[in-house]
């Protein structure tokens, strides 16, 4: 007779994770399943936890986590091929509590986050494959492992695998996603002494800096790189759309080799030592991507429902909400004894008022916006550049002159009228 | 009731494991600590003799406080119960403390349940020795079989078990009595995939812990680094091969010239013959 649970959440990511840690800690039988050797061994992100959702999970986190450095400038970087333009805000609010956020290695974060989750009472198992769902009757019953014997049912199944969730896409809650709704990022750590990290980025001990590139870094596909600083380590990256590589015909680790040696970057990486090579699939499909999210005895929370703001980089803070909500919704029905879909939709609901919906909704056409008309990344962003250059550099021309050359160079009145509807449709998509 | 005790190691995963440069010793925080894997069959096999002939099996470890996921590992394969000694006092033992520290934990394990048969890993992957094993098996009087790489028969109502041993140049049958102590080969066995009710009895599952101080009649100068008389003097890191030569060419030029190379430097054939 295989256990039966009241919860079963697949997936040992920000997601899963918050979701078994809320559900445990409000008296629910709970089990957390991992394919990895252990909780983060196989999870991937740039590195940027925000706080404010992770703080509504396990307030003062951040003194016992594994966190590298809170965040105290963020910088963006246009990209030329020997330029760039960059815009910067730092600021000391961010240098002490409450913190914006921080930098993690995913490795120790989701281990010692998961550890918490088990403290509150959560069953982990590890290095275990949910094959698919277990249905009875047109509701979701349980999952079946790769394990001997790996039958396992519950009340209600938390589909948190991932960004190619196999088991939502078994139960038919969305398709094989398109090229153009994922990206692949493929990211580097870099080993390098914390005091040369501060000096190089301009640092106080312990603080650190996030630095996004857009244009040249991706070789003007849309995405975009990153570059952040670690206690002693960097993380370097570029994520871009799988149809940009795709019509491009580049390779992901060619992108990020192009990347490391890039002059605006390579000074940053000087001396530093590859510690770790990792690649994973980034869902951007954002709103229109989404699957179904509630079904009979399931829910489908962070990455596999498509949760991931790309325009800002957001998506381990909405995995996180998305777990939370999930529990909430979990806990409301075992009080009631009914898991069935109308039940369990007030996750939904939830999910759709909170930040997570409101920005999916915002940004609902940007990726493809994007993606479609490529000269944002293509040729703007080098144009910038070059008129930077020309009103920068003294060379005995007037700045009239200079404005006049400027205005030359982005070229006749029929170009200039496309440029500015293209500004105005990235303003409609972005508003 | 058969009652088989494995005696098990956490070890650093020495195959990915980082040297320091300076000292050539491991940096034990570059690799993630695992169940030694001769342990592993140890566990295994201890089990599988359950299944044949009924009975129970425990496991055995001295380790820091971490080590109790190794005992967790052997759970999922199949223990029954997992005993775990750990103290400051026993830090910096070589394999005469340790052995002692393992035996005189088993002799409290027997208290609670006569053992039958201790079984060990060949080796651990981090010190390569084989010597706690037979340490144990001399300080409790017991006979030590290494090299086992087949179990034959554990007869414990007459007392006896038969195994076959690994020799360089075939296997040996031998016949023992029990109690007795075997340390195992890898081909022994092959650890399977552990089933869902094991994996889910290991989550749950919290061993027994004792300290210096719960194993009674122990001669604490025995302990530790100082019941260790083995002293390590230097430790190098053996010299890069030299040399070497690229063959290049199509393949069958390749091939003509590695025959050349064969047959003009006929000590590289003699070498591995047996």
């Amino acid at each position: 007779m295989p256990e039966k649970f009241d919860a079963i959440v697949v997936g040992a990511g920000p997601a899963g994770i918050a979701c078994a840690y809320e559900l445990a800690k409000a008296g629910v039988n709970v089990l957390l399943l991992e394919r990895g050797e252990y909780p983060g061994s196989k999870n991937v992100m740039g590195g940027v936890l925000y706080r404010q959702m992770m703080e509504e999970i396990i307030p003062g986190f951040h003194k016992g986590a594994p966190v590298e450095r809170p965040i105290v400038e963020q910088r963006f970087m246009m990209m030329d091929k020997t330029s760039a333009v960059t815009f910067s805000y730092k600021g000391l609010e961010w240098a002490e509590e409450p913190y914006n956020n921080f930098t993690v290695l995913r490795a120790k974060f989701d281990q010692w986050f998961a550890q918490k989750a088990v403290d509150q009472g959560a069953l982990l198992v590890c290095e275990t494959v949910a094959l698919e769902c277990l249905i009875e009757g047109g509701k979701v019953v349980g999952v079946r492992t790769d394990r001997p014997d790996g039958d396992l049912h519950a009340d209600v199944v938390v589909l948190a695998d991932g960004v190619n969730s196999l088991l939502a896409k078994s139960l038919g809650f969305h398709k094989e996603f398109r090229p153009d709704e994922v990206a692949l990022a493929t990211m580097e750590i870099l080993k390098l002494d914390g005091k040369t990290i501060e000096d190089r980025f301009n640092l106080e001990a312990g603080q650190g800096c996030t630095i996004e590139l857009f244009g040249d870094a991706t070789k003007g596909i849309l995405g975009t790189g990153f570059l952040y600083t670690n206690k002693d380590t960097l993380s370097i990256g570029v994520g871009t759309l799988l149809s940009g590589l795709i019509k491009h015909k580049i390779k992901p680790y060619e992108l990020l080799e192009y990347v490391k040696t890039h002059p605006m970057i390579r000074p940053y990486l000087q001396g530093a030592e590859p510690q770790e090579y990792l690649a994973h699939l980034i869902p951007e499909g954002g709103y229109r991507s989404m699957p179904k999210v509630v079904g009979d005895g399931v829910l489908v929370v962070g990455d596999a429902a498509q949760l991931v703001n790309a325009i800002h980089r957001e998506g381990s803070n909405m995995a996180m909400t998305s777990g939370r909500l999930a529990a909430q919704t979990i806990v409301a029905a075992k009080a009631r004894g009914d898991y069935s879909e109308a039940s369990l939709d007030s996750y939904r609901q939830k999910l759709m008022d909170s930040f997570v919906g409101q920005d999916l909704k915002k940004y609902k056409d940007a990726t493809h916006h994007f993606d479609k008309f490529p000269q944002y990344f293509e040729e703007y962003i080098p144009m910038m550049n070059r008129a930077a250059s020309t009103m920068l550099t003294v060379d005995g021309a007037s700045k009239r002159e200079k404005q006049k050359k400027i205005w030359r160079d982005i070229g006749p009145a029929k170009r200039k009228f496309k440029i500015a509807r293209d500004l105005y449709r990235a303003w409609k998509v972005m508003k | 009731m058969l009652h088989i005790v494995a005696c098990i190691k956490q070890v650093p995963d020495t195959k990915i494991i980082k040297m320091n440069p300076k000292t050539n010793t491991m940096d034990r925080a570059s690799a993630p600590a695992i169940l030694n894997p001769y342990d592993s069959h140890a566990v295994e096999e201890a089990v599988r003799l359950k299944a044949r002939y009924g009975g129970f099996v425990s496991v055995l470890t001295m380790g820091p406080p971490p080590a109790v996921k190794a005992i967790k590992k052997c759970i999922e394969i199949g223990a029954d119960e997992g005993y775990m000694i750990t103290d400051r006092a026993f830090a910096g033992a070589d394999t005469l403390a340790t052995s002692y520290a393992l035996t005189k934990a088993l002799e409290k394990i027997a208290a609670i349940r006569p053992v039958d048969l201790i079984i060990c890993g060949k080796m651990t992957i981090d010190g390569d020795t084989g010597q706690v094993g037979p340490g144990i098996a001399r300080r409790l009087d017991i006979p030590p079989l290494t090299s086992v790489c087949k179990v034959v028969e554990i007869n414990r109502e007459r007392g006896y078990a038969v195994v076959h041993r690994k020799l360089e140049d075939g296997h040996e049958v031998i016949r023992s009595t029990l109690p007795c102590l075997l340390s195992v080969e890898k081909e022994i066995n092959e650890v399977p995939y552990s089933s869902m009710p094991n994996m889910l009895r290991a989550a749950r599952y919290q061993p027994h812990i004792w300290s210096v101080n719960d194993l009674p009649d122990i001669d604490r100068a025995q302990l530790g680094l100082k019941g260790s008389p083995t002293i390590v003097s230097a430790v190098w890191a053996p010299p890069k091969p030299q040399g070497g030569k690229l063959l290049e060419g199509a393949p069958s030029e390749q091939v003509n010239q590695l025959l050349d190379v064969l047959l003009e430097r006929r000590e590289l054939l003699e070498v591995g013959r047996s």
